[in-house]
């Protein structure tokens, strides 16, 4: 075991640099959350700032603001216009990511469906095609098997694209070039290609989207062997886990949430990257460990004020790192708290969280003093009610019990 | 004249082959000049080019003795190594699946008369030949079908993954048509740098069905890629005929708004003609469709005999009337640029070579235990899989 975490510190020690802060947890939220959905004929805008007549039910309405994000931190509010660093949200620290490493590296490229004219269906790639022109930001047909394996072969050759899917579940169509050639091509070869592509897009459950456009396909792509998969969660990371994806010469899937894009935060004028392999520590405690990632991250760190309130003190380790697991991370937590929960969106057949217990049970079972604890999304198709859709994803109040159950 | 030329160049060349072939370790070169005479000859293709929305190329065809000569050579290279690897795998030294190119050599050969090492070629699984027409050795094929470290791929790929990169060979695939994006995503590349070179991206009659192929296609047009797709039409897709899979087996015209050509494939010299045409017409206007018109001897695979899903007669007659191996050597002969006995010693010495090359192949230690987890990911990631 011992072998092990030194292989993993050791990976995590070579991969590009400079050493991620922890630090960056406070944030201020936008209330303000938008985004377009755009497949097939119609063409719907929702907002979902409470306003609007989505529902007549107002009470269904505040509880869906409450569900989605965290709420203000106190110190930051105050004294931000003094601090360094500038504020943004979340779609435009992707955009800047993406952008600074177009400019460093003239063989980066995107393509995808309306990221170049239209700017790109959540604003990550807005600005870009005008600064970039059309051969480096690409607009392509509905063809997501085909511009995946375009932008693989592509990249076999030493271009470094970064390939849209304007939704993860479309990227389904594309599995087989995912699994197939992304993955398996730097082996099948004997190491003669690298394939230094980036694959991106927005997943998870969102505002009633529907059962397709709702997926997670973290857990489907998971198996893959030869990729890496990180899930961004804060701007901070956004711009750090896209920067570095983009330079690391493995394929990366980076997931992102279709209801974090409007997150603000202040982060950093100068350069940085965040270790893809890298657990971030939200919140260090004592009684036990909580393991989550990407939106789910907010419903536990609204569970930790509870939590707090009721006497308990939480590690709260946000992974990000979700291929390969950052267990060096993980371990030591559960060697300091002996309890463990996760926190997942994935349905609770196979997802991330499945695979995380195993691996936490076949190194840690040692250090657990009671079995590990997985809350995840139920295994259903999401449905369009928002009732039944908030019931389909773990919520703050489950998240409380679990811990409860866990400490007794 | 001519012939005592030939007898003085073809005896010198036979002594520097005995010295060439003692060093196996070092790659043997297939392009060793056989005639150094360069004077062209004009042949016409066995039938004229057929094409969808564009001009056709004229049925002339510039070669010469030594080119002629080289295709001889390599071909009959290709089909000996073929059915060499057929024994092989029935001796079960290869294992999987193992496709075999017999018969269809000349598109191989052709096409790599007529372009560079800068182009990029890219196929499927039934790719061994064409890895060799790019420049790979006799020792890195049976070194890979047999699983050893000296292999292409070290061992890891196997049949249907042989490449090699620094002459823009890109492989080797097994999930049909999976591997036509990717090939337009080379010709992206090569737009992208601005390379002025091209890439053929091959397929079969099978995976001419596939819509990644359209969609590979239509975004080619739009971006006007320097693709050129080409449909290695051996009429049967695995066991099931062309006109039982396709509704138009008109693969050069399926394109519609892409232009195509249609080939005779078992014609080296057509197939080279076809391809300077296509690659200039690339390079200018975008994506064009080539079809070759060509044949397979042996079934789809090992695991195929061939002969449930057509006649025997239908493959002897094949091999009589079309045999690429055997026009070549009919053309060399009506030209009187080699003898009868100077080509049956060329034969005797690749079938020499080729089994060297499989003596040494069968030396080859079969991979580490470690080389399992090496090139998962590059830069030595993948540590945390070690335990099991």
């Amino acid at each position: 075991m011992a072998a092990i975490f030194q292989g993993v510190g050791a990976a995590a020690a070579l991969s590009s640099s400079p050493s991620n802060s922890f630090d960056s947890k406070k944030f201020v939220s936008s209330p303000c959350r938008s985004f377009s959905v755009r497949k097939g004929a119609s063409f719907a805008v929702v907002r979902s700032d409470g306003r609007v007549n989505l529902n007549p039910k107002s009470r269904r309405a505040q509880q869906l603001i409450s569900n989605a994000v965290a709420t203000k931190s106190d110190s930051a509010a105050a004294s931000s216009s003094s601090k360094p660093g500038h504020e943004l949200l979340l779609f435009e620290a992707l955009q800047e990511g993406l952008e600074e490493e177009m400019e460093r590296d003239p063989h980066v490229c995107v393509m995808g469906e309306d990221v170049g004219h239209y700017g790109g269906s959540y604003k990550v790639t807005k600005g870009l095609a005008k600064k970039f022109g059309d051969l480096r930001v690409l607009d392509t047909p509905i063809a997501e098997n085909s511009f995946t394996g375009m932008g693989i072969g592509a990249a076999m050759t030493g271009l470094r694209p970064v390939v849209e899917g304007m939704n993860m579940g479309f990227l389904l169509l594309a599995f087989n070039q995912i699994s197939n050639n992304c993955g398996m091509l730097h082996y099948t070869s004997g190491g003669q290609f690298t394939i230094p592509i980036v694959i991106r897009g927005p997943g998870g459950v969102g505002r009633q989207l529907g059962a397709e456009h709702s997926q997670r396909l973290e857990s489907y792509l998971q198996s893959i062997p030869g990729i890496q998969m990180v899930a961004c969660s804060t701007p901070y990371n956004a711009k750090g886990l896209m920067k570095a994806a983009i330079r690391s010469e493995n394929p990366v899937i980076l997931f992102e949430h279709v209801l974090l894009y409007n997150l603000k935060e202040r982060i950093p004028d100068e350069d940085y990257i965040c270790n893809l392999e890298e657990a971030e520590m939200v919140r260090p405690g004592e009684h036990v460990t909580i393991l989550t990632y990407s939106r789910m991250r907010y419903h536990v760190m609204q569970a930790a004020k509870t939590l707090v309130n009721k006497g308990y003190d939480p590690e709260i380790i946000d992974i990000r790192s979700l291929k390969p697991f950052d267990l060096y991370t993980i371990g030591n937590s559960v060697k300091k708290t002996h309890h463990v929960l996760i926190v997942e969106e994935c349905m609770r057949t196979g997802g991330v969280g499945a695979s995380l217990t195993a691996a936490i049970t076949e190194n840690f079972n040692d250090y657990l003093d009671a079995p590990i604890m997985c809350l995840s999304s139920q295994d259903v198709p999401t449905p369009y009610a928002g009732t039944l859709e908030e019931v389909t994803i773990v919520q703050p109040a489950q998240i409380v019990k679990a811990v409860e159950q866990l400490c007794q | 004249m001519a012939l005592s030329r030939l007898a003085s160049s073809s005896s010198s060349s036979s002594s520097r082959s005995a010295d060439l072939l003692k060093p196996l370790c070092s790659a043997i070169s297939l392009r060793r000049p056989i005639s150094t005479d360069t004077t062209p000859i004009t042949v016409e293709t066995s039938v004229p080019f057929t094409s969808h929305q564009c001009d056709t190329p004229s049925r002339s065809v510039q070669t010469n003795a030594k080119e002629l000569l080289t295709f001889f050579r390599d071909m009959a290279l290709m089909r000996r190594m073929e059915i060499a690897a057929d024994s092989l795998y029935k001796a079960k030294l290869i294992r999987g699946f193992c496709h075999l190119y017999d018969g269809q050599e000349a598109v191989a050969v052709g096409m790599e008369a007529a372009i560079t090492k800068k182009d990029c070629i890219i196929t499927a699984y039934r790719d061994h030949c064409t890895f060799v027409a790019r420049g790979g050795t006799l020792l890195e094929v049976f070194a890979e079908l047999m699983g050893r470290q000296a292999g292409c791929s070290r061992g890891k790929g196997g049949s249907m993954h042989f490449y090699k990169k620094d002459s823009n060979f890109y492989g080797g695939h097994g999930i049909v048509g999976a591997q036509v994006p990717l090939g337009c995503g080379l010709a992206f590349a090569q737009k992208y740098s601005k390379d002025e070179a091209v890439t053929f991206a091959l397929y079969g009659d099978g995976a001419a069905n596939q819509g990644q192929l359209f969609e590979a296609l239509n975004i080619s047009a739009l971006w006007d890629l320097p693709a050129i797709l080409v449909c290695e039409n051996n009429h049967y897709g695995m066991g099931t005929a062309e006109w039982r899979a396709s509704k138009s087996p008109a693969y050069y015209k399926r394109g519609d708004y892409a232009p195509g050509l249609k080939v005779d494939g078992m014609d080296a010299l057509a197939v080279k003609q076809a391809c300077t045409f296509a690659k200039e017409h690339a390079l200018k206007n975008g994506p064009i469709i080539l079809e070759m018109d060509t044949y397979r001897y042996h079934g789809h695979s090992m695991s195929d005999p061939g002969s449930t899903y057509r006649t025997r007669d239908e493959i002897t007659g094949v091999r009589q009337e079309r045999d690429p191996v055997e026009r070549i050597r009919k053309l060399i002969l009506s030209h009187d640029l080699a003898t009868e006995k100077e080509l049956k010693d060329i034969e005797k010495e690749i079938r020499k070579e080729v089994d060297d090359a499989i003596a040494q192949a069968k030396e080859n230690p079969l991979p580490e235990s470690s080389e399992l987890f090496t090139n998962v990911y590059a830069k030595g990631l993948g540590v945390e899989m070690s335990f099991h």
